[in-house]
């Protein structure tokens, strides 16, 4: 790379305006697109109106926005640096949520922050892969050979799922843990290192259960045998079947889904807002709007492929990672593949937290785009 | 830039296998959206057509309210009764026509099922009657065919055992309405009841219980073809109350005809032992709805049947107030016990004169003389010299017109005049104020529960707060013991001078209660009596020979007597109003006497066990 070179990249990645144009603005449109959606799910959820979850929908939504855009700007290399700090305020937040949080649902997921509450498990998560991603962008091949080199992120990824299922919010945890796992790969460990530790996971977690009090166990009961609650997941995934079933190939059409309006499906503002769209769409409406979170995913993958830098690489696969599997498990939830609650389908289902977090991680994604070509040395210059 | 190299390499492929993984399972996803909205579909649209899996909510049963020894206040009963799911009948007038054919329907019944009918969602099944017989459900059964959507089943229904004698206590529960509703959802269930006063409304979180959960299948026409699955609720907690319910009855008898309230306490832990207000009402009445004659009947007398008056009358507490006037002046060094006032019969003060209720005057008075033969004058002095300010404050410690922690909604917290509050009114503080709150007269107005308290902190000097709840389910509520309650902080030397003047009151030779005296052995109780006028008595009419007693019933003095026992280990605290009962040493003493006489043969503050009656009665003089 000649030195002409060099000074046009640290040019135009200094410029706002340049900075700008660099953004991957047919992504920020998928992304408009799929708020939209969750708007026209969500109004007639609320039987045909915009009160009381569409407007403020949308409202978050262009916070949301607005900061994703924000944090695009920012210099991906000060983003790295920050990471740790990230990761040690949300770990400190994960802590305060179990000292002092409240119980949500039969959780104690929540944290009030500024009168909104706020789940930190999800931000969790986003400053999981930056830390990650920062450890592993400096790593040498050569080091990533070395079994001790892998101890730290490997903790890293423990102490987060851990605390969270404490909480205990088990979806979550392995949601986080698979976002590490993927995060590791990526970076280039062994396949058979990888699956050693998932599987050293699976052993501990019979004996981190023994460790939990009586209530936290129920709590975990609940969660994998919905049937033992009355009104709970067991009976909403047989209503959520019924009512896409009963959509049929074009759907009873718009505000005209009689299980969803005759309140058989519950929660459809949150969990089960796919279901609302595929009994008013049918098949072509629900495969539309797979296609678009499909999208997104695979767009996440391709700025993740086009990046220059290790970190932008990592950054950009853990939040695909992330938002993918909000949407797989969401989607195989109302289908009832998976017999499972609490997970949202971003950007769609009316809530807070998980809307400001997912348009963080798009905005980390985006910073990675704008800043694809930045040089970003590992910190162990020419080999 | 080898190492570089690598490591992107390998990133690449990673990266397009996690990729393809994702295309994979979005592949996946999409299939399995065909199978189940195409392969599957029309099974599904059939179950959404007609078939449907309905869930039925089922209602939990009420938490029973027992009295401390076990026994039922209120409890439940069952009751037959016949429903309508709207979705499930073609046309509802015509079934409903059907229905009165069988079993009537007067036209206010109708109105109130279309009323809920239009209320609730179609699935939700209506009430139409409740308490059916036999015969009618068998009626009912037989012309099934005709009445499509009706269903008998069978629910509950409260009842309370102890009738008007709990009812202020315990309250009463009515059907839910809109807002109960959009609460709680389990509302929407019929023959739900939420509580509406008393305990049961403080307490009706606990007592509502868990909704349970059937899946059923039902075909298009409703019927239920077959139970899927079914999910028991939580029945509610069975709450525990302090109230010993014999002796609630005992007090209750021997107010009589009385419009009156008492209240009996534990005095050192404030566990309310009995709670009476009379008249009283009919609690079940308000379950099936109240009839406009009885309503008016109610709130048309008036001695005010629906009122709590031991807990939200408010009286001007007469001479009782004067302990509180005494411990004032003493805690704020204004008297000693040893001072002595003249009481010529009047104080004149400014251009007034005020009177003492004696007119020939009682002398040389000290506080326990002033006590024992409750000398207003020597009062008018206690309180000149204290201020209004100070006896405010002291009345406020004494659990007076402050807000209290009983689980009665509706208490009223009564009030006490300060300079402060005279002052936002605009007008000056006369002294002449003062001296008539010496006496418990004036601008303050309490409340019988509140004297008891204030009776209760004297006797025992602990700060105790009253409290109707004992036992939750299988736990004890907090505050059964008396090292719950903090010290009141005022000094045990006051305390005794004004227990020791209280006692004089009753036992000793020319006080102003003798006929409180108890008939039992080695068992004294330390009291106070109170006649509080409820009109101003003028100088004029004072000359003429005015007698109270002549007057109507309405203008008569409120008679009032607060008491503790055993007065050397003080136990059990008793506040008695008998409204426009003239006097308190004559109307209320006598009747405070045979409360604390059964309360102190009964013990129910001692005992784990209820005592039988016989016990009770062998052990009485």
């Amino acid at each position: 790379m000649s030195v002409l070179e060099r000074r046009l990249i640290r040019e135009t990645s200094f410029g706002l305006t340049n900075k700008l144009w660099q953004i991957s603005w047919i992504y920020v449109l998928l992304l408009c697109v799929l708020a939209s959606v969750g708007y026209v799910a969500l109004y007639s959820a609320a039987g045909g109106s915009p009160e009381p979850y569409a407007s403020r929908h949308i409202l978050r939504f262009g916070f949301g926005l607005t900061l994703m855009l924000s944090i695009a700007m920012v210099d991906i290399r000060f983003i790295a640096r920050m990471s740790w700090l990230a990761y040690a305020g949300s770990v400190v937040l994960l802590i305060l949520v179990l000292k002092m949080g409240h119980v949500g649902k039969g959780a104690q997921r929540w944290l009030d922050l500024g009168g909104m509450p706020w789940q930190p498990s999800e931000l969790m998560k986003i400053a999981l892969i930056l830390a990650l991603a920062a450890w592993f962008h400096r790593a040498s091949w050569e080091r990533m050979g070395n079994p001790l080199f892998l101890i730290p992120p490997a903790i890293a990824v423990l102490i987060p799922v851990g605390l969270i299922l404490k909480e205990p919010n088990l979806g979550t945890a392995v949601i986080t843990g698979a976002i590490g796992a993927t995060i590791f790969l990526g970076a280039g460990v062994r396949w058979w290192k990888v699956g050693i530790g998932l599987g050293a996971i699976g052993l501990g977690v019979p004996v981190a259960y023994h460790h939990l009090h009586d209530y936290q166990k129920a709590r975990i009961t609940t969660f994998l045998n919905p049937e033992s609650d009355p009104l709970g997941a067991g009976y909403n995934i047989i209503q959520s079947k019924i009512a896409l079933g009963s959509g049929g190939m074009w759907g009873k059409g718009f505000l005209q889904g009689t299980q969803g309006h005759l309140n058989f499906l519950p929660e459809k503002q949150t969990d089960f807002i796919f279901t609302m769209l595929g009994e008013e769409f049918g098949l072509v409406g629900s495969l539309a709007l797979l296609g678009l979170l499909c999208l997104i995913t695979i767009g996440g993958m391709l700025i993740a492929l086009r990046c220059r830098h290790q970190f932008g690489r990592l950054v950009a696969l853990g939040v695909s990672m992330n938002f993918f599997l909000y949407v797989l498990v969401n989607v195989a939830m109302v289908t009832g593949t998976i017999p499972v609650g609490g997970v949202p389908l971003p950007l769609v289902s009316h809530g807070g937290t998980a809307m400001i977090t997912v348009m963080i991680g798009f905005g980390l994604l985006m910073s990675v785009h704008v800043h694809r070509d930045t040089e970003f040395s590992d910190g162990r210059d020419e080999v | 830039m080898k190492r570089e190299t690598k490591r992107t390499g390998v990133f690449t492929r990673r990266a397009l296998l996690v990729g393809g993984a994702q295309l994979a399972a979005f592949g996946a996803l999409g299939a399995k959206l065909y199978q189940v909205q195409i392969v599957q579909g029309a099974r599904y649209s059939t179950l959404a057509e007609t078939n449907r899996i309905s869930a039925r909510l089922i209602a939990p049963p009420r938490g029973r309210l027992l009295d401390r020894f076990g026994e039922p206040v209120a409890g439940n009963k069952l009751n037959w009764r016949a429903l309508l799911i709207a979705e499930q009948t073609g046309d509802i007038t015509a079934t409903l026509d059907n229905f009165s054919r069988i079993v009537p329907l007067a036209d206010h019944e109708r109105a109130r099922i279309e009323r809920e009918l239009r209320r609730h969602r179609r699935f939700i099944p209506v009430t139409v009657r409740e308490f059916l017989s036999w015969e009618d459900m068998a009626s009912i059964e037989v012309n099934a065919p005709d009445l499509p959507g009706i269903l008998v089943d069978v629910g509950t229904t409260r009842i309370y055992p102890f009738g008007p004698a709990l009812a202020h206590i315990v309250g009463y529960v009515a059907p839910p309405n809109d807002q109960d509703v959009a609460e709680d959802t389990m509302f929407a269930l019929p023959g739900m009841r939420v509580g509406r006063a008393g305990v049961e409304k403080f307490h009706d979180k606990p007592l509502r219980g868990r909704a349970g959960a059937v899946q059923l299948e039902v075909n298009a026409v409703g019927r239920v073809i077959r139970e899927l699955d079914r999910q028991e609720g939580t029945p509610g907690l069975d709450i525990g109350l302090t109230i010993d319910s014999t002796l609630q009855k005992m007090v209750i008898d021997r107010i009589g005809d009385e419009s009156a309230s008492a209240v009996v306490m534990d005095a050192r832990n404030g566990e309310v032992l009995a709670m009476v207000t009379n008249p009283s009402f009919d609690p079940s009445l308000f379950n099936s709805g109240v009839s406009q004659a009885q309503w008016l009947e109610w709130t048309r007398n008036r001695r005010a049947p629906l009122i709590n008056k031991a807990a939200s009358g408010l009286y001007a507490p007469g001479s009782t107030f004067k302990i509180v006037v005494a411990m004032a002046g003493l805690e704020s060094k204004a008297i000693t016990p040893f001072d002595i006032v003249n009481c010529p019969g009047y104080l004149d003060f400014g251009d007034r004169r005020y009177h003492c209720w004696s007119k020939y005057g009682h002398g040389g008075m000290d506080l326990r003389g002033g006590l024992k033969n409750s000398c207003d004058v020597y009062f008018y002095e206690v309180a000149r010299r204290t201020g209004i300010d100070r006896i405010a404050a002291m009345a406020h410690r004494f659990g007076l017109a402050v807000p209290l922690d009983i689980e009665l909604p509706g208490t009223r917290q009564g009030f006490m005049p300060t300079r402060a509050w005279r002052m936002k009114q605009g007008k000056a503080w006369n002294i002449g104020d003062t001296i008539v709150s010496g006496i418990g007269q004036g601008y303050m107005q309490l409340t019988p529960l509140s004297l008891a308290v204030m009776v209760s902190r004297m006797a025992t000097g602990r700060a105790v707060q009253p409290h109707l709840t004992r036992t939750f389910g299988n736990a004890m509520a907090p505050g059964a013991k008396a090292e719950d309650w903090p010290s009141l902080g005022v000094s045990e030397r006051s305390l005794h001078a004004i227990r020791e003047g209280m006692w004089a009151v009753v036992n000793e030779q020319g006080g102003s209660a003798p006929l409180a005296k108890l008939d039992l052995p080695n068992v004294q109780m330390a009291g106070k009596t109170g006649s509080a006028q409820v009109r101003n008595v003028t100088r004029e009419q004072r000359e003429h020979g005015y007698k109270s007693e002549n007057q109507a019933w309405e203008l008569r003095p409120n008679a009032l007597f607060v008491a503790f026992a055993p007065y050397d280990a003080p136990r059990y605290a008793l506040a008695l109003v008998v409204e426009h009962g003239n006097a308190g040493a004559a109307a209320a003493a006598p009747i405070a006497r045979d409360i604390m006489t059964d309360v102190l043969t009964r013990d129910p503050a001692g005992r784990r066990e209820a005592p039988t009656q016989r016990v009770a009665e062998a052990n009485a003089p």
